[in-house]
């Protein structure tokens, strides 16, 4: 019994200690660093779906952190939304942690694995950390920690561009966190708490004064950055596509997911949604630029050449609309976006991991050399197709159940001209997405020379439609994300109660 | 005190310059406030190093500058008037927010991993293009994709 009482505290702890492990015992044998990574991430995905068994049946937990009662001591609580998202990234962590074995094997060199298993440790503390604490500052430490991480993941990738990428990253990163350090700085000062329930208290009597409005628009500003919103995305396409496969997947499907679910909680948790909407016109602003986004990042996507570089551009489209259901300030609208959370983390985690085979098998990373595939990869590109769809929007799929609740919320909110922007984006990542299986199951005549192989980057051969799939290790996780992207778009009962209670808990505080 | 003065006498000519009538304010918030206007310059200075320079240490150098500014502003903020260090002591009563000191303390250790980090970055990106401008390192890269075209 009392262990289950800690449990909030070691799914932090845990993944912690056993990041400075890894390389401690990786020397040994090289596969301990993956199944230990494995391991823990499935555990704490086990501590995950307890806590929000807990929360379902008793409502929010809170943990006091060394005994001190809250607003002194640090508090984890969680509630609906905490326990959803925790659910999600815990979930992808483990699914790409079992993806990543071949991966891993072949774009990182053998004396950085263990390494590289450490800081993907540390990176999964710090989003799991964000996404379970309820003290403001403990949302900056840990974001710096999954930044950090973050930074060194990218720059594993095997070709030098990366460095710059992972280099430009850090600046605009570290530039997001210290706005971030500032806003939070504001509302201390405002109210002296730190304790995201206790600020939700006391900030209401203080909504005329400017030092709270001014921290908003730090947290806005600092927050878009870390989640990349349309017009601060610059960071995330040049980090999706040179960093190695196994780390967009996991960037791709958890740490903007974690950027809007802090964005959530501080807009609408500590700040109340009468504050955004009265005070200072924040909705409208991020409307307006949440629907930019959707358009922009599906047109740019259209444009690349570069697969990763396509799915990191309408990565920025998806983020859209995230936030732009989060900011209608409707149920419906609040609904659609939770659940695109888990929605696009399974999608885009299924792209990217379908990449990273492709990559693996060929080692090509350009649209034009997917020419084919269908019949070389035939398992690999079906769940490319999938997720793809979702990525559309079409019925039947996942994508479809977060953008019709997005859609309705919009009706509700009284803003059909909402309606033709959720569409457009939906088209133009049809275009995208279509060109792609247009090219990998009806493939025009090809010079056979174009065609090179490479087996785990070893053997050579030329045939052209030769049946090479990828190692079943990798292909699993990758089919489970795509059959899940189906399931869930039928029957989306579980997450959307869920994701319901968690609007309704976001707009009723 | 030095600092106040130099401040009054800035804005005194600056008034007489243009001829303006909110001199009492201003001079009011420079004298009781000059220290968040310190911590505003510094902030800029940081911002603007980023932003503009092509070097990347200098970069860094800028985000530091940056990230000082704003630590110096959590720990103006935690002074109380005629505050002592947060102990026990007879001789008064009244003691600063300990704090935000802590938070501060937390924040440095951040500042200086980042800082870590870019620098062991910046080492790497000279190792592979041998020069750590900014200008240079994009001209390289455009080099690097006209290569991949031709292969």
């Amino acid at each position: 019994m009392k262990f289950i009482q800690e449990l909030p505290v070691l799914i932090i702890v845990i993944p912690l200690i056993f990041a400075l492990i890894i390389p401690l015992v990786g020397r040994l044998n090289r596969l301990i660093p993956w199944i230990i990574s494995s391991t823990i991430t499935f555990f704490c995905f086990l501590i995950s779906i307890s806590l929000l068994m807990t929360v379902l049946d008793t409502g929010k937990i809170s943990y006091w952190l060394g005994g001190w009662e809250p607003p002194w001591g640090i508090e984890y609580a969680i509630d609906y939304l905490n326990a959803f998202v925790l659910v999600v990234v815990s979930f992808v962590a483990f699914i790409v942690s079992l993806y990543s074995r071949r991966s891993v094997e072949l774009e990182i060199n053998e004396d950085k694995r263990s390494v590289f298993y450490c800081v993907y440790m540390l990176f999964i503390t710090g989003l799991m950390g964000i996404v379970i604490t309820g003290d403001i500052f403990n949302i900056y430490v840990f974001l710096e920690i999954s930044s950090l991480s973050g930074y060194a993941l990218i720059a594993m990738g095997r070709k030098r561009e990366a460095l710059v990428a992972s280099y430009n990253y850090l600046i605009l990163g570290t530039i997001a966190a210290t706005f971030i350090l500032i806003g939070i700085g504001y509302i201390y000062m405002a109210t002296g708490t730190l304790n995201i329930a206790d600020l939700q208290e006391r900030l209401p009597a203080l909504f005329h004064s400017k030092m709270v409005l001014v921290a908003l628009g730090f947290f806005t500003v600092g927050l878009s950055l870390k989640l990349a919103l349309f017009p601060l995305h610059t960071w995330l396409p040049g980090a999706y596509a040179y960093a190695p496969s196994v780390v967009s997947c996991i960037m791709a499907a958890t740490a903007t997911k974690v950027g809007v679910y802090a964005m959530l909680r501080i807009i609408f948790g500590v700040f109340r949604i009468e504050f955004d909407i009265h005070f200072i016109p924040i909705a409208n602003i991020l409307i307006v630029i949440s629907s930019m986004a959707i358009i922009v990042g599906a047109a740019l996507a259209i444009t690349q050449t570069n697969l990763k570089r396509m799915l990191a551009y309408s990565s920025v489209g998806q983020i859209g609309y995230i936030v732009l259901g989060a900011v209608l300030a409707d149920q419906e609208a609040m609904t659609g976006s939770v659940i695109h959370i888990l929605n696009h983390a399974l999608m885009k985690g299924a792209l990217f991991m379908v990449v990273g085979c492709i990559v693996y098998k060929t080692g090509i990373e350009d649209i034009s050399g997917l020419r084919g595939m269908g019949k070389k990869m035939p398992f690999t590109m079906a769940a490319f197709t999938i997720a793809g769809l979702s990525m559309m929007g079409v019925p039947l799929t996942v994508g479809f159940v977060s953008k019709w609740y997005i859609a309705i919320g919009a009706l509700n909110a009284e803003m059909w001209y909402l309606i033709p922007v959720i569409i457009t984006g939906s088209l133009l990542s049809a275009v995208y997405i279509w060109r792609i299986i247009a090219n990998i199951y009806f493939p025009d005549e090809l010079p056979e020379h174009e065609l090179q192989y490479t087996d785990g980057g070893a053997e050579i051969t030329n045939h052209k439609s030769q049946y090479s799939e990828a190692p079943w290790s990798m292909l699993g996780p990758t089919m489970a994300l795509a059959a899940l992207c189906i399931y869930f778009g039928i029957s989306a009962t579980a997450p959307l109660y869920i994701a319901e209670k968690a609007a309704v808990m976001l707009l009723q505080q | 005190m030095k600092l106040c003065a130099l401040g009054v006498f800035a804005v005194n000519f600056f008034l007489d310059m243009f001829g303006l009538v909110i001199m009492a304010d201003i001079i009011h918030i420079i004298q009781t406030k000059y220290y968040y206007l310190v911590v505003i310059f510094l902030m800029m200075i940081g911002l603007y190093a980023t932003i503009s320079t092509r070097n990347l240490i200098k970069k860094i150098i800028g985000i530091n500058i940056f990230q000082i500014s704003v630590f110096l502003f959590y720990i103006t903020m935690s002074k109380v008037k005629h505050g002592t260090a947060p102990i026990l002591w007879d001789k008064s009563h009244v003691y600063d927010n300990p704090l935000p000191h802590v938070l501060i303390l937390t924040a440095i250790v951040v500042s200086v991993s980042t800082t870590a980090v870019a620098l062991a970055l910046i080492i790497n990106i000279h190792k592979e293009y041998g020069t750590i401008e900014e200008d240079m390192i994009l001209e390289k890269q455009k080099l690097d994709i006209d290569r991949s075209n031709i292969a």
